[in-house]
């Protein structure tokens, strides 16, 4: 594991507040995630590239960008492992980079029609950008 | 009864209808809404992340002034509902950051009093249940909807985390059910009621939103549904966009039970 890579682990630890050896690989997360066919690193991989720390990997993959935030991950884990909390802490190490931002105002113009509610845009703003 | 009541940004523009209905039934249930003054928007989904202040802040300020009231803070949207309340559980829960919003909130002005979590916060549906009871939603009926089949939509924001929201059983609630009894319809239950319709990925990814939203309109469909019922704004817009099925607010529903529809109509913009 690279210093870049043991420094952001434990950033992403502390910030997720998750134990990812809690985790006893049953795959039930990855089994109920709604994007789960979006996604090139499902939650249990989250999960335990955390813990390797291919924390690089995760940070470049756009799987960080289909979570939804259900929390089905979250209720359904045997062992309260949290996964979906470390796909965010993931996003957010990399979104809180300077021009990293994976939405920007700009682009909302764009989304908009007669219905689309402003909650929409909101959280997209919230869990996209910085 | 007098009740602190949070709007919310899109109650206030694009799902009107969710909040005119609400504030026309409550006053028919003799509940007095009071809405805080100056509240700010929740900011549409809760992030996780501990280190996550700034952003939180809102919510405590709506938190605090009902406190402030003597009276519990009620909400009406699915996501305003999650995210004031997952914040409030932080607030009790986190003592780092319980203080650290504290030391935000110094910096609002006035005479400063710590905010720890003292608030009760209700969703609309559990003042129904919990406060106002559904025997007297029920009494209050004049038009049953008799004959018509209500698929309850609940999506992720109501239910998870369950450990958090404690709103009913997470796997197999039953309050829509029971409200939808009590307004004399008939509740169909179908599998994926409690799964996420897409929310805001739809901005990101409107392909992967899509299918999800399918997924619920068709199966309340096969359950045999003419409805689906919902309580947030953007579980409507998607899954009205996707499966042909009419999505309708719970708080339209009961005003039609209520028999307040077609007398009141919600003003355009």
């Amino acid at each position: 594991m690279s210093q870049k890579n043991d420094r952001a682990k434990e950033q992403i630890l502390k910030m997720s507040g998750v134990n990812p050896l809690k985790c006893m690989r049953c795959g039930k997360c990855s089994g109920t995630c709604p994007s789960y066919d979006e996604m090139e690193y499902h939650p249990h991989q989250f999960v335990y590239m955390v813990e390797t720390g291919e924390i690089d990997k995760l940070m470049q993959s756009p799987s960080i960008y289909k979570c939804l935030s259900c929390f089905a991950c979250v209720d359904r884990c045997p062992r309260g492992v949290e996964p979906a909390k470390l796909v965010e802490a993931v996003r957010l190490t990399v979104i809180r980079q300077k021009g990293m931002n994976h939405m920007t105002a700009d682009s909302i113009p764009a989304l908009l029609d007669d219905d689309l509610p402003q909650q929409a845009i909101v959280s997209a703003m919230r869990k996209y950008s910085k | 009864m007098k009740v602190s009541y949070f709007p919310g940004c899109t109650l206030r523009t694009k799902a009107k209808e969710l909040d005119f209905y609400a504030r026309k039934c409550l006053e028919k249930l003799d509940v007095e809404p009071i809405e805080p003054d100056n509240w700010q928007c929740c900011g549409g989904v809760f992030v996780s992340a501990k280190d996550e202040i700034a952003s939180k802040l809102s919510s405590v300020r709506a938190l605090k002034s009902a406190k402030e009231a003597g009276m519990p803070l009620v909400t009406v949207c699915s996501a305003c509902h999650n995210v004031i309340k997952q914040t409030n559980y932080c607030m009790q829960n986190d003592a780092d950051f319980a203080n650290k919003v504290n030391l935000y909130m110094a910096q609002d002005g006035g005479e400063f009093t710590p905010y720890n979590g003292e608030t009760e916060v209700l969703h609309f549906l559990e003042l129904l249940r919990d406060k106002v009871g559904f025997d007297k939603v029920k009494a209050a009926v004049v038009k049953p909807l008799t004959g018509r089949k209500i698929a309850a939509y609940y999506g992720c924001l109501l239910l998870r985390p369950n450990k958090v929201m404690a709103f009913d059983n997470p796997e197999n609630p039953t309050i829509m059910e029971d409200f939808i009894r009590a307004l004399g319809a008939e509740p169909v239950v179908y599998a994926m009621r409690n799964e996420c319709c897409g929310g805001y990925v739809v901005t990101d990814d409107p392909e992967s939103s899509a299918k999800k939203s399918a997924a619920v309109t068709e199966n309340a469909m096969n359950a045999g549904a003419d409805t689906v019922m919902t309580a947030c704004p953007l579980c409507k817009y998607n899954l009205s966009k996707n499966g042909g099925a009419p999505v309708v607010y719970f708080t339209e529903l009961m005003a039609e039970a209520f028999g307040l529809k077609e007398e009141q109509h919600v003003t355009e913009e």
